[in-house]
C-alpha cells in the first residue's frame, strides 16, 4: 500500500516541478507582480464577457430600436428611404458579430461611440450621470454600512434583550420591503406631506447649472440615499450580528472577561478587530447590490444617474449607451472586491503571505527554546 | 453561621489526618492570616431552561437542571489543589463561578471567601485579573488579529510603560524572547503560546490562579515545565487550582485533590491518601484508585455503592 503510494507520490512529483512558477515570481516583488498580472487579466476578461452578452442581450431584444424611438404614429407616415436610413443609424439591420466588432475596434481606439437615443458621445452623456449616481451611491454605501455594522453589534451586545429584538425586528421588515415601495412612502411621508425634501431630480427646476450649489444637490440627494441605505442596513446589521455573536462567544473574548475586561473595552479593542474582515466583505459585496437597488431609486426619485440612463439605453436599444454602462458598472464592482481582497490582508495577518514574518517566527522559536534551555530552576 | 465556619482557624498547621471545612490537610498548606486564600462553601449552580424531551415546541415548560451541589472546595496559600473529574462534568463551570461569571439564566447558591472576606457576584467580578487569574487551555484564547505584546499588555491598572515593562521582565523570567511580543498569535509554537496565557495570568500579580487543562495537547517535556511553573508560583505563596481530568497528573503535580463526581466534589484530601485505598474516605475514590494503570485498571460499579450509601 505504502510502496504504491510512494510510487504515485514520484509520479505526481514531476507534474508539479513543470507547473511551478518560473524562478521571477518566488521573490516578494515577483509574487505582488504576479497578483497584479493575474488581476489585469481577469479584469480584461471580464469587461470582454461583460460587453459582450450586452451586445448579445440587445440584438435579442424584442424591441426594435426604430419603432421606439420614432413612435408608432410617425413611423407609419414615413417614407421607405426614410426607414431605411433610420435603420442604418440603428444598426437593427446589421448582424450583431459586426456591429460588436465595429464597437470592440472603435474602443481599442479610446472612442466609447455614440450615444443613438441621446445623439451625443456616449462619455458626454455619462459623466455628468456618473457623478450623480456615485454621489448617491457613495452617500447609500457609507450610510448603510457604518449604520448595519453598529446596529449589528448593539444587538450582539445585547443579544436576546429588547435593544437586539428592536433591531431584528427592524430589519426583517426592512429586508422584506422592496425598495421603490419604500422610496414612494418616503416621497408621501418627506416630500408631500411634510414639504422637509423636494419630489425628485438632482437639482431644483429652473436653476442652471452653474447656479445650482452644493447644498441644494445634497438636500437632493438625502431622500433617495436615505431610502437605498435603510433597505442596505438590514443586510448589514443582521450579517455583523451573527458574526459579532460569534465572536463575544469566543474564547479570546472569555479570555478577556476573565482578566477583568469591561464589555465596551472587549467590543473596542476585540470585537471591531475581528469583525472588519467580515464587515469589509459584506460593504464590498454590497456595492453590486447598491447598484442594483440605485436603478429603482433613480426611477422613482427621477434623479438623473447611471441607473436610469440605463433603463433609456435599454428601453431604446441604444446599444453603444447600455454597453458602456454595463462594462462600467462591472468595472466598479470589480475594483470593489479587489479592494477587499487587498484589504484583507492588511487587516488579518494570516491571510498576508509574508516571508518576513516566517522568518521572524523561526527565529523567535529558535530563540525561545534556546532561553527555556537556560532558564535557572527555582 | 457560614462566617463562624471561616473564622475557625486557630491552629495554623493541621494534622495531615485530621478532616476540617470538608478537606484534608498537605504538608504544603499554609492558612495565612487564619483563613484559606479561597474557600467554597455549598455551592450549587442550575440553570432553568425549555424543556428539551417536550414534543409540543410551544408548550415547553421550564426545567431547573442542577449541575453542581454542595460543592465545598479550599484552596491555601503554598499549595496546588486539583479538581480531578470527567470531561464535561462541570469544571469550568466551577471556574467560571470563582471569577464572578455566570450566565444570565444560571441560579447560583452557596458562599465563596477570597482571603477571608466574603465575596459576592460583583466583588469577584473585580477581583477577576488582578487577584485571581485564569490559565486558559489553548491558543485560541489569544485574540488572532493582535500582537501578543498588547494582549499581554491588556487593560489592568497602571500605565503602559510600567505595563510594558511588567510583560518584558515576564517574557524575560519564561524563556520568551523580546521579539515574541511583536508576533500574532498562529506565529507562535505550542510551548510559546502557553507561556504567553501564562504571562497573561501573571501580568497583575494574582495570588490565585486557575488553570483550566492547561497541559493537553503539550508534549510531556513541554507540560513538566508548566507544570513545574505553577510549582514555583505556589512555593512563592500563591495557590493553584488545577482543573483536570486527568487523574495522574494532578497526583503527580498537586499537593491536594478533590475529586469531582456528578456535580460535586466528593472527597477532597492530600495526594498522601492516594498511597493506599483504605486513606481514602469515598467510594468514588476507592474506586478511581482501583482504576489506575498502576493498581491494574480494575472497574469498579461504583454508581451502585453510590446509591446504597
Amino acid at each position: 500500500m505504502t510502496d504504491k503510494a510512494q510510487q504515485l507520490q514520484g509520479d505526481v512529483r514531476p507534474v508539479r516541478r513543470v507547473l511551478r512558477l518560473p524562478r521571477v515570481f518566488s521573490s516578494p516583488f515577483g509574487a505582488s507582480a504576479l497578483f497584479v498580472a493575474r488581476q489585469l487579466l481577469r479584469f480584461a476578461l471580464l469587461l470582454v464577457a461583460v460587453s459582450i452578452v450586452a451586445f448579445v442581450l440587445v440584438s435579442v431584444s424584442p424591441i426594435d430600436p426604430v419603432q421606439a424611438n420614432v413612435g408608432q404614429a410617425a413611423y407609419l407616415n414615413m417614407s421607405e428611404a426614410k426607414r431605411e436610413q433610420l435603420v442604418q443609424y440603428w444598426g437593427s439591420g446589421t448582424p450583431i458579430w459586426e456591429r460588436y466588432g465595429a464597437w470592440a475596434q472603435a474602443i481599442l481606439h479610446g472612442d466609447w461611440g455614440t450615444s443613438l437615443r441621446f445623439n451625443a458621445p456616449v462619455p458626454d452623456v455619462l459623466a455628468p450621470r456618473l457623478a450623480s449616481s456615485l454621489a448617491l451611491m457613495t452617500s447609500a454605501w457609507l450610510l448603510s454600512g457604518v449604520l448595519g455594522v453598529v446596529l449589528g453589534i448593539v444587538a450582539a451586545v445585547w443579544r436576546d434583550r429588547w435593544p437586539d429584538r428592536l433591531i431584528k425586528g427592524y430589519c426583517f421588515v426592512l429586508a422584506s420591503t422592496p425598495t421603490f415601495w419604500l422610496g414612494l412612502v418616503f416621497l408621501v411621508v418627506f416630500a408631500v406631506w411634510l414639504g422637509w425634501f423636494p419630489l425628485g431630480f438632482s437639482v431644483p427646476i429652473g436653476v442652471s447649472a452653474s447656479e445650482v450649489t452644493l447644498a441644494q444637490s445634497i438636500h437632493h440627494l438625502v431622500l433617495p440615499a436615505l431610502t437605498l441605505s435603510v433597505v442596505g442596513v438590514a443586510n448589514i446589521a443582521l450579517h455583523t450580528r451573527e458574526k459579532a455573536v460569534d465572536v463575544l462567544q469566543s474564547d479570546y473574548v472569555r479570555q478577556a472577561r476573565t482578566r477583568g475586561e469591561s464589555t465596551p473595552s472587549i467590543v473596542m479593542r476585540h470585537g471591531l478587530r475581528n469583525l472588519a474582515l467580515p464587515a469589509l466583505t459584506l460593504q464590498c459585496a454590497s456595492i453590486s447590490e447598491i447598484f442594483g437597488g440605485s436603478v429603482l431609486v433613480e426611477q422613482v426619485f427621477s434623479y438623473p444617474g447611471l441607473g436610469q440612463a440605463a433603463v433609456t439605453a435599454g428601453l431604446g436599444g441604444d446599444a453603444p449607451l447600455l454597453v458602456a454602462i454595463a462594462v462600467l458598472s462591472a468595472a466598479i464592482v470589480f475594483v470593489g472586491n479587489l479592494a477587499a481582497n487587498i484589504l484583507y490582508g492588511v487587516i488579518d495577518p494570516r491571510i498576508r503571505t509574508r516571508r518576513s514574518s516566517l522568518r521572524v517566527l523561526r527565529r523567535g522559536e529558535l530563540l525561545a527554546e534556546e532561553a527555556g534551555e537556560r532558564r535557572p530552576d527555582a | 453561621m457560614a462566617v463562624s465556619v471561616e473564622t475557625t482557624h486557630a491552629p495554623h498547621q493541621h494534622d495531615a489526618r485530621r478532616e476540617h471545612h470538608h478537606h484534608t490537610h498537605a504538608h504544603q498548606s499554609q492558612h495565612l492570616g487564619g483563613h484559606h486564600l479561597l474557600q467554597v462553601e455549598g455551592l450549587g449552580i442550575g440553570f432553568t431552561m425549555y424543556d428539551p424531551g417536550e414534543p409540543r415546541f410551544f408548550k415547553a415548560r421550564q426545567l431547573f437542571v442542577p449541575v453542581i451541589h454542595d460543592l465545598h472546595i479550599a484552596v491555601h496559600r503554598g499549595e496546588i489543589v486539583a479538581i480531578v473529574g470527567a470531561s464535561g462534568s462541570g469544571k469550568t463551570l466551577l471556574a467560571d463561578s470563582i471569577m464572578g461569571m455566570f450566565a444570565p439564566n444560571a441560579q447560583v447558591s452557596g458562599n465563596i471567601w477570597y482571603d477571608g472576606v466574603k465575596q459576592d457576584a460583583a466583588s469577584l467580578a473585580a477581583l477577576r485579573g488582578s487577584s485571581i487569574a485564569l490559565v486558559p487551555q489553548s491558543i485560541s484564547h489569544l485574540d488572532p488579529l493582535m500582537r501578543v505584546g498588547r494582549q499581554v499588555w491588556g487593560r489592568g491598572a497602571g500605565d503602559k510603560h510600567a505595563r510594558m515593562a511588567r510583560q518584558r521582565e515576564l517574557f524575560a523570567r519564561y524563556g520568551l524572547p523580546e521579539a515574541a511580543a511583536r508576533l500574532y498569535p498562529h506565529e507562535l509554537s505550542g510551548g510559546m503560546a502557553r507561556r504567553v496565557l501564562l504571562c497573561c495570568a501573571l501580568m497583575d500579580a494574582p495570588q490565585l490562579i486557575i488553570a483550566d487543562e492547561p497541559t493537553p495537547g503539550l508534549d510531556p517535556a513541554l507540560a513538566q515545565v508548566a507544570l513545574a511553573d505553577f510549582r514555583d508560583f505556589a512555593d512563592a505563596g500563591g495557590g493553584v487550582l488545577l482543573i483536570t481530568h486527568d487523574i495522574e497528573l494532578a497526583l503527580s503535580v498537586a499537593d491536594r485533590v478533590a475529586i469531582f463526581n456528578q456535580g460535586t466534589v466528593v472527597e477532597e484530601t492530600s495526594v498522601a491518601s492516594f498511597a493506599s485505598p483504605h486513606t481514602l474516605a469515598h467510594p468514588f475514590s476507592k474506586a478511581l484508585w482501583h482504576a489506575l494503570p498502576e493498581h491494574g485498571f480494575v472497574a469498579q460499579p461504583v454508581y451502585g455503592e453510590e446509591g446504597a450509601s
